[in-house]
């Protein structure tokens, strides 16, 4: 199965990058061969509508999984409607997050995990008189 | 003439100076932009006779004409459309309504229809014509609201325009087609800091301006040192009173707590009438 895994870096060695909208790279996985490839993630400094612009990045890339810590309704509602299944809540390396999956340790969420532009810190558009 | 009442760092005194301007003078139309918290209500107390809905304009696809190519989501800057196969998801949240899509769809699969953000309120502030904008809770954008206000401004009246606070949009759109822009300050380091990021603000506006140092008597001089290497006018100091703060908990304007402040606010307004653009 191909498994897109939110991550700091770019191989298996990796810290997950616990935002999916605002993660820095991700790791396309597939976890029967494990033949890997890492993608930056180009939405990660989107002033607005990161998730919805990773989201499609990782449908173009055909992955039929996405593992994070969280997940924003945006994202979700975009992966959601693809029919990629999500898994939130993980933590530790790339590596470990493929072999919980594996070993099926993971459960599939049904629900966002995060507001909106809770992983965005302090940027541009949060707080009062933000962009318009 | 219009007048905006801006400041760079909240809670300056915006609402304080431009309530107690348009208390003090005749033939005035007050609006209150801050259309996120607006407050000057409180003071004026108007009778509300008309609400209008303001509307964005967003995206409805007609899935039948929808061919997938994904155009729409590529020319999108805010992110708000995403095609899957020959489905798109619309997030009217995150469209600024700029009809971007609408005019690049091959198919024209695409029409528009309004989305309600916010209001806008008339009334009579006894007989001061009143309007303010209120943004709904949530939405991202004060600036479509701005901009409706703008229209129903009578420039044959003194309008005073209560500006939100910072140097984003929203004062950008409030502060930039007035003829005389009032940045009211406080005498402190964050004071002057923000008040610099309005002063660079109105500037590029070229909207001619001055500035007022409310809770004067705190804080320190650099307020007043800047502004006169700078060639700033200082149009008042308002002092740092236990009686003003009082007054505002209750909801009166300094005019009414200092009355002697009145002329004050007369003799601004012959000053703002001589250096405003119109």
């Amino acid at each position: 199965m191909k498994l897109c895994i939110s991550s700091t870096g770019q191989n298996l060695a990796a810290v997950i990058d616990p935002r999916f909208g605002r993660a820095t790279n991700y790791i396309i996985i597939d976890s029967d061969t494990g033949a890997f490839e890492w993608a930056e993630n180009f939405a990660a400094t989107a002033g607005g509508g990161a998730g919805t612009k990773a989201a499609q990045l990782v449908i173009n890339k055909g992955v039929q999984a996405v593992l994070t810590g969280n997940i924003g309704p945006n994202a979700f509602a975009v992966l959601n409607a693809a029919g990629i299944k999500i898994y939130t809540g993980v933590s530790g390396t790339v590596q470990q997050a493929v072999d919980l999956f594996k070993g099926g340790k993971l459960q599939a969420v049904g629900a966002p995990t995060a507001e909106a532009h809770a992983g965005s810190g302090s940027g541009s558009c949060s707080g009062k008189g933000g962009c318009a | 003439m219009i007048i905006a009442v801006a400041s760079g760092k909240g809670g300056t005194g915006k609402t304080t100076v431009a309530v107690s301007l348009a208390f003090s003078l005749d033939g005035v139309q007050f609006a209150d932009c801050d259309v996120e918290e607006p407050n000057a209500a409180i003071f004026l107390r108007p009778t509300i006779v008309e609400k209008i809905p303001v509307t964005i304009s967003v995206p409805e696809i007609d899935e039948k004409k929808c061919s997938g190519c994904g155009k729409c989501a590529d020319l999108c800057a805010y992110n708000a459309l995403v095609v899957l196969g020959t489905r798109v998801l619309v997030f009217p949240h995150m469209c600024h309504g700029c009809g971007g899509c609408t005019i690049i769809c091959p198919e024209r699969a695409i029409t528009e229809k309004p989305r309600e953000i916010g209001m806008l309120e008339k009334g009579m502030a006894g007989d001061m014509p009143f309007m303010q904008g209120i943004l709904n809770v949530g939405e991202p954008m004060a600036t479509p609201i701005i901009k409706q206000l703008r229209k129903h401004l009578d420039r044959s009246k003194i309008v005073i325009l209560d500006s939100p606070p910072g140097t984003s949009c929203p004062v950008i759109e409030t502060m930039r087609e007035s003829d005389f822009c009032i940045l009211v300050t406080e005498p402190t380091p964050f004071g002057l800091h923000d008040l610099q990021l309005a002063v660079e603000t109105v500037r590029e506006l070229q909207v001619p301006f001055g500035v007022i140092i409310n809770c004067a008597g705190i804080g320190d001089d650099a307020v007043e040192t800047y502004c006169h290497e700078e060639g700033i006018p200082l149009l008042m100091k308002i002092p740092w009173e236990r009686r003003i703060a009082e007054g505002y908990s209750r909801g009166e304007p300094i005019v009414s707590i200092m009355p002697e402040l009145k002329q004050a606010f007369i003799n601004l307004s012959t000053t703002i009438a001589a250096a405003s653009r119109n």
